[in-house]
């Protein structure tokens, strides 16, 4: 009998435990991106959310401007731009309820601000008067996260025990797409999946994590594409139409809030500016890349609707701009005002009750504070078994 | 007067005990981590904890430790007092990023708005055989973050009453369980479990006036057991068991040392960079015109721990300490 002979009377059978977890087709993302703005469904978009989404992206934009112009002053020591990506972060903050978490990544000082939080605040970290500047609980938002995707399964930590305490709050997680690249970003989607966490994960794929492309970061056919590894559904979403994003993200929520469990949604858009005021962008990419996203920008895409269905006049939008002006130099004139800072801060809030390590610590600064003040020369010298440290 | 019936405990079942009161007491406390439902841990602290709580208060969590402390952090931050298991101290490294950048650090970058009240308990150090990975001494890490308290019950008693206090402490505590105390015993009042001094206190374990042993967790019963041997020498060791390296209790520790004029730090992880170099340091500075000789470490060797049939070469036993001990006739030799 030969080999091929035999094989032919091998009947494969699937080991026995095996059976699909559960069925990829309708975890799969749609082909292209979703897009509302330009198309026939355009139309029966409630005239009042335009508006509304409106306000927020030219308030944004402004406000991007408005902090980028503060650190060419010294205001603040760096500023991540979202200018470009101003639909998602609006709608992130529309979508939400009050009850509802949002947990940012470093970029999303916008969406922070969009929810509500005080503009001077949000700026607290980048100012660097304080890591951050606001009480989480107050507005619901986390504190923004510089490490890298860490703060998604905190997201995911914070709507499961939502869910066990038996409050209806959802949780939405933004990250960047070099952030999809790290282990927490794994870890968090695969905890929420086992755990059917009502949280709503937003990548924002801005086509770079400061210079390296999404290329170089994934061999992925789409992030969204990544969702159905974990067993949830993956949505694409043109990231750049506010309308869009606020529709996919508002029904990713309302599945997660009736106990569906997480979605992962993937924004295409693009990061106008350069990754803060310290990158120089032409290094990594050309002039006609950034031009090509300029045509589609997600202000003028919404204002478009808006005009193009009689619902926008020159009065209205003047209006508009002249709130986000007003917006501006409210935060302009109060990011002037040096902040008051008390150097005892410094031992505050490191434990419920300090060590007695840090007692003695306080006690040394505070002495130090003090010949400052009377102008003596410093703090007497410690004997070596006095309060050394 | 009552009689009690005392019944002897193993330091495991004492954790699990502290666990099981936490829980009954208050509904915010949630055990996770790997495999400490069903099985009830690899070293069945949690044993019946499921059972009796169910799976939503003692999880089973997907396999990644960054995962569980991340996750943990959100359910703090919604009002949950989450204990999580790292199931060995090497493997809890995955979890660094998130217990560094987070978990030391909400409070203070919140200015207390956040506080994390997190208790992290990793099965640590050596003497129980384990292959490559199962037994780091991995404190030092610890200590040299701002943010955590770095806790080691010595006895059975402790063991209950540390981590009834890690659980109840609005700060982050990571809870390390010297592995090798698991199966030592003691005998106990099961429904009165122990009063026992507060996290941050040093206790005197045994008093004694030529010289002091500094030491914590596991090299405790050795200094114990080091200190009789040395009464043939005619040396009469106090051995300080220090409970918490964060906040450390620089109180008993110099009061003890200006007592006795000498002092050795005892401890099993590698001595170079690691918390004896501290302690001598701290105890230099307090104890300096008491000293008739200089502060002495026994330490693990600056190795990466060894395999299991040379871990006995690695680990300071009896025989180091003694020796040590006799370098403290520091006048005799200069
Ligand atoms: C864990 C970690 N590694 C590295 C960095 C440094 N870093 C800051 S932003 C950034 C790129 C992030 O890219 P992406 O996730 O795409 O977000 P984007 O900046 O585009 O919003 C890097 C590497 C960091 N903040 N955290």
């Amino acid at each position: 009998m030969t080999v091929m002979e035999q094989r032919g009377a091998y009947r494969p059978t699937p080991p026995p435990a095996w059976q699909p977890r559960t069925d990829p087709a309708p975890l799969l993302p749609d082909a292209l991106p979703h897009r509302v703005l330009g198309t026939d469904a355009a139309a029966q978009v409630d005239p009042a959310l335009l508006r509304r989404l409106h306000t927020e992206l030219v308030r944004g934009r402004r406000y991007n401007v408005q902090a980028t112009a503060l650190t060419k002053q010294g205001r603040l020591a760096v500023y991540p731009s979202s200018t470009g990506q101003e639909a998602c972060e609006v709608a992130a903050a529309l979508v939400l309820e009050e009850r509802d978490w949002l947990f940012p990544s470093y970029r999303d000082t916008l969406a922070a601000v969009a929810r509500g939080l005080d503009p001077v605040q949000a700026l607290t970290l980048l100012r660097g008067d304080w890591h951050t500047g606001y009480d989480p609980h107050e507005h619901r938002v986390a504190p923004l996260s510089t490490p890298l995707a860490t703060q998604l399964p905190h997201a995911v930590g914070l709507a499961h025990a939502a869910r066990l305490k038996g409050d209806d709050v959802v949780a939405l997680a933004l990250v960047g797409d070099g952030g999809t690249s790290e282990g927490d970003f794994h870890e968090a989607l695969n905890f929420a999946a086992v755990w059917r966490a009502p949280v709503v994960f937003l990548v924002q794929n801005n086509g770079f994590a400061i210079s390296v492309p999404l290329a170089k970061q994934t061999a992925a056919p789409s992030l969204a594409h990544k969702a159905v590894g974990y067993g949830m559904p993956g949505r694409l979403v043109d990231g750049n139409d506010a309308v869009a994003v606020h529709q996919v993200l508002s029904e990713a929520i309302a599945h997660a809030r009736a106990g569906g469990g997480p979605t992962l949604v993937e924004a295409v858009t693009y990061r106008i500016d350069a990754h803060t005021n310290a990158d120089d962008a032409t290094r990594y990419r050309g002039d006609s890349e950034v031009e090509t996203w300029r045509g589609h920008d997600p202000v003028t895409l919404v204002e478009r609707e808006l005009t193009e269905r009689g619902l926008l006049d020159e009065a209205a939008l003047q209006a508009v701009r002249d709130d986000a002006e007003a917006m501006a130099a409210d935060l302009r004139e109060r990011m002037n005002q040096d902040p008051v800072l008390d150097p005892m801060d410094l031992f505050a809030h490191v434990y419920a009750r300090p060590t007695p390590q840090l007692l003695e610590q306080e006690s040394q600064l505070r002495a130090e504070l003090d010949a400052e003040a009377d102008g003596s020369l410093g703090a007497g010298p410690h004997g070596p078994e006095g309060a050394g440290r | 007067m009552t009689t009690v019936a005392l019944k002897p405990a193993t330091m495991a079942q004492a954790l699990g005990r502290a666990l099981r009161d936490a829980m009954a007491a208050d509904p915010a406390v949630h055990v996770m981590g790997e495999d400490v439902g069903t099985l009830g841990g690899v070293f069945r602290v949690t044993d019946g904890l499921a059972k009796e709580f169910g799976d939503d208060r003692c999880t089973d969590t997907p396999l990644a430790e960054a995962g569980i402390l991340g996750a943990a952090v959100g359910m703090a931050m919604y009002g949950l007092r989450p204990v999580v298991e790292m199931q060995f101290d090497a493997f809890a490294y995955p979890a660094f990023e998130q217990l560094i950048s987070h978990v030391a650090k909400m409070r203070n970058r919140t200015r207390g708005a956040m506080p994390l009240p997190i208790t992290i308990r990793v099965p640590y150090g050596g003497g129980i055989g384990g292959v490559e990975h199962h037994s780091d001494s991995s404190e030092a890490y610890y200590m040299a973050t701002p943010g955590l308290h770095v806790v080691m019950p010595a006895t059975v008693s402790d063991a209950y009453g540390l981590l009834r206090e890690a659980i109840a402490s609005d700060d982050p505590v990571v809870f390390l369980e010297p592995k090798r105390l698991y199966w030592s015993k003691d005998s106990w009042n099961p429904d009165e479990p122990p009063a026992v001094e507060p996290i941050g206190r040093a206790v005197v374990r045994r008093s004694g006036r030529s010289a002091t042993l500094i030491t914590y967790g596991p090299s405790v019963p050795v200094c114990l057991e080091a200190a009789e041997a040395a009464r043939a020498e005619g040396w009469d060791l106090e051995v300080v068991d220090l409970r918490s390296l964060v906040p450390f209790d620089d109180e008993t520790v110099a009061a003890s040392v200006r007592r006795t004029g000498r002092a050795v730090v005892v401890h099993e992880s590698g001595g170079f960079g690691g918390p004896g170099g501290e302690i001598a340091a701290r105890v230099t500075e307090r104890c300096f015109h008491h000293l008739e000789a200089p502060v002495l470490r026994v330490a693990g060797f600056d190795i990466p721990y060894p395999p299991p049939m040379l871990e006995r070469h690695h680990l300071p036993g009896v025989d180091r300490i003694l020796d040590a001990v006799g370098r403290l006739q520091w006048e005799a030799q200069s």
